[in-house]
């Protein structure tokens, strides 16, 4: 297998991709295409809603102490998870990090189970034994939120290996922050994956803050899809709060990594419009800097284009908060009504067998 | 000592001592300084450090990049070069990253160079579970890390040891670990500024008693005190020993504890198998078997990755019903 040489075009979302898994819609006519458009941009803004709202209830939820723990919240980022998830078919591989609420709703797992899972709940995606930094589904090949900094990454470089070696035609989906980038981890793995020509989608979200501390004050060199691309993979920048320009990005590479192209990395530039965490005071940035990045709230950009278009009427969009809404208030009723796991089972899953007197 | 000029009765937290301490030793030592993540802008991950970052400058409040291995290890190389760095990890769930810089640097260099090259590295972290954080930020691994010779191994579970463990550490001519438990950094009382200084060799007994000893450390001390104080509404007059010091151990003070009460319960927030608790239980049987007047009890977490959810976390950490109960068992 041949390894990519490195490139670090921006594809943008306008220019007709040349290898993507939606190159069929180009066959269709005008009208249909610009109607499965308008249908495809509507079920976009309908996933980041979902994220969006999912998340602000889980703000209310902590206030009022149902949710406990670390919660890292994806709100500013949801182009990231929606775009890059729409690249991925049920039987590719998705690891992620603890910021991962938006991942896990875009690949589709319910709301309810993840609101259980914050609930602690036995009937949350892990049985309430993870919380909100490590969300499972294995039946989505969802294999969870790490809380370690990169430690996610080489394990997708071995769901990749195994994919590779079997011949099947799956992509691994890595998501990981910049901070990540500076760990051994990745580094090695990103070597290792060249090397080897794995097919591995590295996906850095890069929103300019490892917690307290930003960008240029954790990398000597801040051009991260340069330096990935060194390792002898393709890599792109990409602006992330374009949904329409990630999707684009992501079908392009998932598309050449199916084809065999080896590993590719996409630097996707975002923000988070929250603290890093429940815990975090928000100190080390410039509130001025916050409210510019907030000007480019991925939501607003794409009802804006739908808005400017024509293609989105006040009714829709209305109609689109009314269902996510309701969707997020029934999973937050379920939680409160779901079943505590029983302390007796305290000891279940610390080995495949089950524990004496089970 | 500029806490000496402090009011006796002032209150003060166990963060709050902790920064006393980095602010002294800062002051006092221009070969002194602080590296880890988020230590400087963001002003410690658990604010230890808030405010350091203003009074002595990025060079000797260093922030780095998510890489802990190559700032440990780059603290073991500027201890070698004469600097007293302090390095801060985050939490002893990340130092994993960092261990083979620790066990096969740090431990190693006097030893394997004949001698000649200490390793004078303090290296700070917090530990424990509590706080519904979950399997990977949960752990307690002290025990690991007393596993090693060539280090020295701290757990300071007061105010005052928090205010006054740092001085020596950063004196100690080898590599001193000191671990903080998450759940005491809020801890309040008065510091007891004209106390004179304690250093790191011995264990220290918080409450006198002489039915039963309670062995304990860090974040598992206040549940030990607590468990006393119901120990004596029942009848029950319990000691409560702080082992302070990880490794090297204080065996005559578990001894010496031990032959006063001759019954122990040895409390560990860590797996009960292979842990510290092991060690001590082991070195009662070793020392004072002929004290005992009852098997020792240990009372450790569930073998289980700490979970989550509150309820479930709660029945798999040590809590102070665990204690009592375990003492009643010993006394009988
Ligand atoms: C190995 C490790 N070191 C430190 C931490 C503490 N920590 C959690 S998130 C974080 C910042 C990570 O930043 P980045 O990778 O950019 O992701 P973001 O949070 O911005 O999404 C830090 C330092 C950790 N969880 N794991
Ligand atoms: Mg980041």
């Amino acid at each position: 297998m041949t390894v990519a040489r490195g490139s670090r075009k921006t594809p943008s979302a306008s220019k007709p991709a040349r290898k993507t898994a939606s190159g069929s819609r180009n066959a269709t006519s005008v009208v249909g295409v610009d109607q499965a458009n308008a249908r495809h941009r509507a079920a976009l803004l309908e996933a980041m809603l979902r994220i969006r709202r999912f998340e602000e209830r889980c703000v209310e939820l902590y206030s009022a102490a149902k949710i406990r723990g670390f919660v890292h919240l994806y709100i500013g980022e949801e182009a990231v998870a929606v775009g890059v998830s729409e690249a991925l078919t049920p039987e590719d591989g998705v690891v992620s990090t603890y910021r991962e609420h938006g991942h896990a709703l875009a690949r589709g797992i319910p709301a309810e189970a993840v609101m259980a899972e914050m609930y602690g709940k036995a009937t949350g995606c892990s049985g309430g034994r993870g919380g909100s930094m490590h969300l499972f589904d294995a039946s989505r090949r969802f294999y969870g939120g790490n809380a370690i900094v990169a430690g996610g990454i080489p394990l997708a470089a071995g769901l990749a290996l195994a994919d590779h070696m079997r011949a099947r035609p799956h992509v691994t989906c890595c998501f990981f922050g910049d901070g990540a980038f500076a760990e051994g981890e990745f580094h090695e793995t990103a070597n290792l994956a060249a090397l080897w020509g794995l097919p591995l989608l590295l996906v850095c979200e890069n929103n300019l803050y490892a917690m307290g501390t930003a960008l240029e004050r954790h990398e000597a060199q801040t051009d991260l899809a340069m330096r990935a691309a060194s390792y002898g993979m393709v890599a792109w920048a990409v602006d992330g709060m374009d949904v329409e320009a990630v999707e684009s990005a992501a079908r392009r590479a998932a598309g050449a990594i199916r084809a065999g192209a080896g590993p590719h990395f996409l630097e996707l530039r975002t923000y988070r419009f929250r603290a890093h965490s429940m815990y975090d005071p928000d100190r080390y940035r410039d509130k001025a800097e916050v409210e510019r990045w907030k000007a480019r709230d991925p939501i607003t950009r794409l009802t804006d284009r739908m808005r400017e278009e024509g293609r989105l009427g006040e009714r829709e969009l209305a109609r689109l908060e009314k269902q996510v809404a309701e969707e997020v208030d029934r999973a937050v009723e379920a939680a409160e009504q779901a079943p505590e796991e029983p302390v007796q089972d305290l000891l279940r899953h610390v080995t495949s067998a089950p524990p004496e007197g089970d | 000592m500029a806490a000496g000029r402090r009011p006796r009765e002032a209150e003060t937290t166990y963060r709050e001592a902790l920064r006393e301490a980095l602010r002294e030793a800062l002051r006092s030592d221009d070969r002194v300084f602080l590296m880890g993540e988020d230590v400087g802008r963001y002003g410690g991950c658990f604010g230890v450090s808030l405010g350091l970052l203003e009074e002595f400058g990025p060079e000797r409040v260093r922030d780095t990049p998510l890489s802990e291995s190559a700032f440990v290890g780059a603290g073991i190389g500027a201890a070698l070069a004469g600097l007293r760095p302090i390095v801060e990890i985050m939490t002893v769930n990340f130092s994993l990253l960092a261990l083979d810089q620790i066990l096969n640097n740090a431990a190693t260099l006097l030893h394997m160079s004949g001698g000649q090259l200490p390793v004078p590295l303090v290296i700070r972290m917090t530990t424990g579970a509590g706080r519904q954080l979950a399997a990977q930020h949960s752990h307690s691994l002290e025990g690991w890390y007393a596993h090693i010779p060539g280090i020295r191994v701290v757990a300071p579970a007061t105010i005052d040891d928090a205010r006054t463990m740092l001085a020596p550490a950063l004196t100690d001519p080898d590599p001193v670990l000191i671990f903080e438990h998450g759940s005491l950094y809020n801890a309040s009382g008065e510091l007891d500024a004209s106390a004179p200084p304690v250093g790191l060799d011995h264990a220290a007994v918080r409450r006198p008693g002489t039915d039963v000893s309670l062995i304990a450390y860090g974040g598992s001390l206040p549940k030990a005190l607590d468990a006393a104080d119901e120990l004596a509404t029942d009848g029950i007059s319990a000691e409560v020993l702080d082992l302070r010091t990880l490794r090297p151990l204080d065996d005559a003070a578990i001894a010496s504890s031990v032959a006063r009460t001759h019954r122990a319960v040895v409390i560990d927030e860590a797996w009960r198998s292979g842990s510290l608790a092991a060690e001590v239980s082991a070195r009662i049987a070793e020392d004072s078997f002929y004290e005992l007047d009852a098997p020792v009890e240990r009372v450790c977490s569930a073998e289980v990755p700490i979970p989550y959810a509150r309820r479930l976390e709660e029945a798999a950490l040590p809590q102070t019903a665990d204690v009592v109960a375990a003492a009643h068992r010993a006394v009988g």
